[in-house]
């Protein structure tokens, strides 16, 4: 296949030994990204597995698109995840998928524990096992990174994934950090890493990707970026970035502040997208092969808090989940104050929006006396106080004692064994992302195969539905919502960037692909959509997952949304629904 | 006289890469091997980029040092005469800010020709295409 997109890298970390095989098979019927990962977690995550068992793998997998086309930035890690105990994915950009496909590789699979701390050097020649042990430990993500790529060397076109001590303590939400400012944040591939004795991964690639029909991809490489650059529908990411839509969703009162107890600010949030990037923003960059430069950098200029004239001016790259996390939802509302603590998750390792949702619950847990100052060590949890957090993340970081260790497995863990159930907003074990827009958005939270909101992104039909003044049926919003998760299965196969999804339709995926390798229409790439959801769903199923155990927050429940509180039966009938078509071969789109 | 590229305002650059990828279509399809473009970063991404393009000298380096002659003068920059070549790789270490890329699978440079695709690509105004 092109630029050997076939060709599968495994790496067993136990006998420090690496492979190639080949899996045209796999790619020709699967495309690549999702539709791959999910066959390869199949044959090799065995049934039940401990997710940091040394058998778990690690998939990470590219696509036929990846490298070729703008906005084909994403490379998609899947895993067993430590933190729901079930499906493990996560999308990461940065340079990850142009040096993976690059290094002529459409996959790489790590399975195993290495006997101590290693990170691998991974390039066209194959796999190098570096020694790690003097890196692991090290307080800060970032500076690990930057010695992995010190010492490799060369100035070809590399990706370094690393993680921290987030990640190396187990922390079932630790992240994984990408070039500094992209992660493969959500469901702890960092903690699997760090089961496996993984510190990092260093790619290099600068292959050569031959293409079946030179003119037609000259064309539609063209007429993409043409309206790539042009188009609306890319504008908000390339201007403000994601934290434009702070602001919007303050107003129709569906952004989360202190733990959902609380909806917006109104007209004037704070932390919003057009204050921050004229206070703040002081750098802007793109993964590669992306025109939008989505990536807002911070730069936060601070003084030395005891010696005069000396000051340090920190980069933080922020998007709206993180400021939503470890911002509204901690009613932390300083800018200074969030990005302090955006940076330290960075340097930690851990995921930005389940550690901000964890905290918010221990604050209101504390407040109502649930927590006291024994368990905390003294600190007293308090909405807005960025300093008694930043301590707690460090303490979570570091497991360092029996409530931080229960709050690094999430709100279910510790509202289990604390109390506070009804107000540990996770869904399907994942903390819930920054959107209580109604139904739609909690559906996908529910529903979604790894509970995101970018599973089927429910927060924008709501919003759709809102502007119509249209509502829709529980049969009829999970019907809608699978359609979307379908769809989004392609484009996560191909891979491409799902904030590129307005360019990306049927008619521009079928050209980008007949260009690339060959022909399929877009009916049967929407059918492969749905098999790839099903496959996921059948893997969550095999290992325990059951839509009727699913919790719906109270707090969700009893907080209104724009568009009305929300009917706990409709949802739970949207779910049978959506859990309906998903045993049936009934096509999710109806046609 | 022709058309040279030039940098015009490398604190645009967001290292998306488009151009070097533009570069490497000329030979019709995708990837980066045969990208005579680089970008790279000033020690960190915060703190921006280079991007690292022929300069067209004057008296161009890589020309003098190639011991077969491979390299000539054209009205703008040079051009590498793949058959004459013997992949010495002299020109990539004579060229001071580091314009001559190394293609690996085929052993020979890869030297800007000067033709602006890659100014046509390049989304945040980096890059011109300007008559000398």
């Amino acid at each position: 296949m092109p630029g050997g997109l076939h060709r599968v890298l495994f790496v067993d970390l136990a006998r420090h030994r690496s492979w190639v095989e080949n899996r045209e098979d796999l790619f020709s019927e699967r495309l690549g990204g999702a539709g791959v990962a999910i066959e390869l977690l199949h044959e090799h995550c065995p049934e039940s597995c401990d997710p940091l068992a040394p058998e778990n793998p690690i998939v990470l997998a590219v696509g036929p698109l990846t490298s070729l086309y703008p906005l084909a930035s994403k490379t998609v890690a899947m895993f067993k995840s430590p933190h729901t105990g079930n499906l493990g994915e996560s999308h990461c950009g940065g340079r990850s998928a142009m040096a993976l496909r690059l290094a002529g590789y459409g996959a790489m699979v790590i399975v195993g524990r290495s006997p101590s701390p290693v990170y691998l050097s991974v390039d066209a020649d194959g796999v190098r096992f570096r020694d790690a042990r003097t890196l692991w430990g090290m307080s800060s993500s970032l500076t690990a990174g930057r010695v992995m790529l010190e010492r490799e060397g060369g100035v070809g076109h590399r990706t370094v994934l690393r993680i921290g001590p987030a990640g190396e303590n187990l922390v079932t939400y630790a992240g994984v950090t990408v070039e500094t400012y992209r992660h493969f944040g959500r469901l702890g591939m960092g903690a699997v890493m760090g089961s496996k004795h993984l510190k990092g991964i260093v790619i290099a690639g600068d292959g050569d990707l031959p293409v079946a029909d030179h003119g037609a991809y000259q064309k539609t490489y063209r007429d993409l970026y043409t309206r790539a650059v042009r188009s609306p529908a890319m504008r908000k990411y390339y201007e403000l970035g994601t934290p434009e839509n702070l602001g919007p969703l303050s107003a129709m009162g569906a952004l989360p502040v202190r733990n959902l107890q609380a909806t917006g600010y109104g007209e004037a949030p704070p932390l919003e997208g057009e204050a921050l990037a004229r206070e703040h923003l002081g750098r802007r960059l793109a993964c590669s092969h992306c025109p939008t430069a989505c990536i807002h950098l911070a730069a936060l200029r601070e003084p030395h808090p005891e010696a005069p004239y000396f000051y340090k001016t920190t980069f933080v790259s922020y998007d709206y989940e993180p400021l939503y996390a470890l911002g509204t939802m901690l009613g932390v509302e300083r800018p200074q104050d969030a990005l302090h603590l955006l940076d330290a998750v960075e340097h930690l390792g851990l995921d930005a929006m389940s550690a901000g949702v964890v905290l918010a619950w221990a604050t209101e847990a504390f407040e109502r006396g649930l927590l006291d100052v024994e368990e905390t060590g003294g600190l007293h949890p308090t909405w807005g106080d960025a300093g008694v957090y930043g301590a707690m993340l460090e303490r979570i970081a570091h497991r360092a004692s029996r409530l931080y260790t229960l709050l690094g497995k999430g709100v279910d863990a510790a509202a289990t064994e604390y109390g506070g159930i009804d107000y540990a907003l996770s869904f399907g074990r994942l903390e819930m992302p920054g959107y209580h827009t109604g139904p739609g958005a909690h559906l996908t939270h529910l529903t979604g195969a790894r509970h995101s909101h970018l599973d089927s992104a429910g927060y924008s039909l709501d919003q759709k539905d809102m502007k119509a003044g249209q509502s829709r049926s529980p049969e009829e919003l999970a019907r809608a919502l699978l359609t979307e998760e379908a769809y989004r299965q392609v484009l996560s196969s191909l891979v491409v960037c799902f904030f590129a999804r307005g360019l990306y339709d049927a008619d521009t995926c079928v050209a980008c692909l007949s260009a690339a390798e060959k022909d399929r229409p877009w009916d049967e790439l929407m059918a492969l959509g749905e098999d790839i959801l099903r496959r996921k769903h059948t893997f969550k199923v095999r290992e325990g997952f059951d839509f009727d155990a699913l919790r719906i927050p109270a707090r969700a429940l009893e907080t209104p949304t724009p568009l009305g509180k929300l009917s706990e039966e409709s949802l739970r009938q949207a779910v049978s629904e959506a859990e309906r078509l998903l045993a049936s071969g009934e096509r999710f789109s109806g046609t | 006289m022709g058309k040279r590229l030039r940098v015009v305002d490398v604190e645009r650059c967001v290292d998306c890469l488009l151009c070097a990828f533009a570069c490497a279509r000329r030979f019709g399809g995708g990837g980066l091997a045969k990208s005579a473009i680089a970008v790279r970063s000033v020690g960190g991404m915060e703190r921006g980029f280079v991007v690292v393009v022929c300069r067209a000298c004057e008296d161009p380096p890589c020309l003098a040092v190639c011991p077969v002659e491979a390299i000539r003068n054209v009205e703008v920059g040079v051009r590498v005469d793949p058959e004459r070549c013997i992949g010495c790789g002299m020109c990539v270490e004579a060229c001071a800010i580091g314009a001559v890329q190394w293609d690996k699978a085929e052993r020979k440079p890869v030297i800007c020709v000067h033709c602006g695709l890659c100014a046509q690509f390049c989304p945040h105004g980096v890059l011109a295409h300007e008559e000398v």
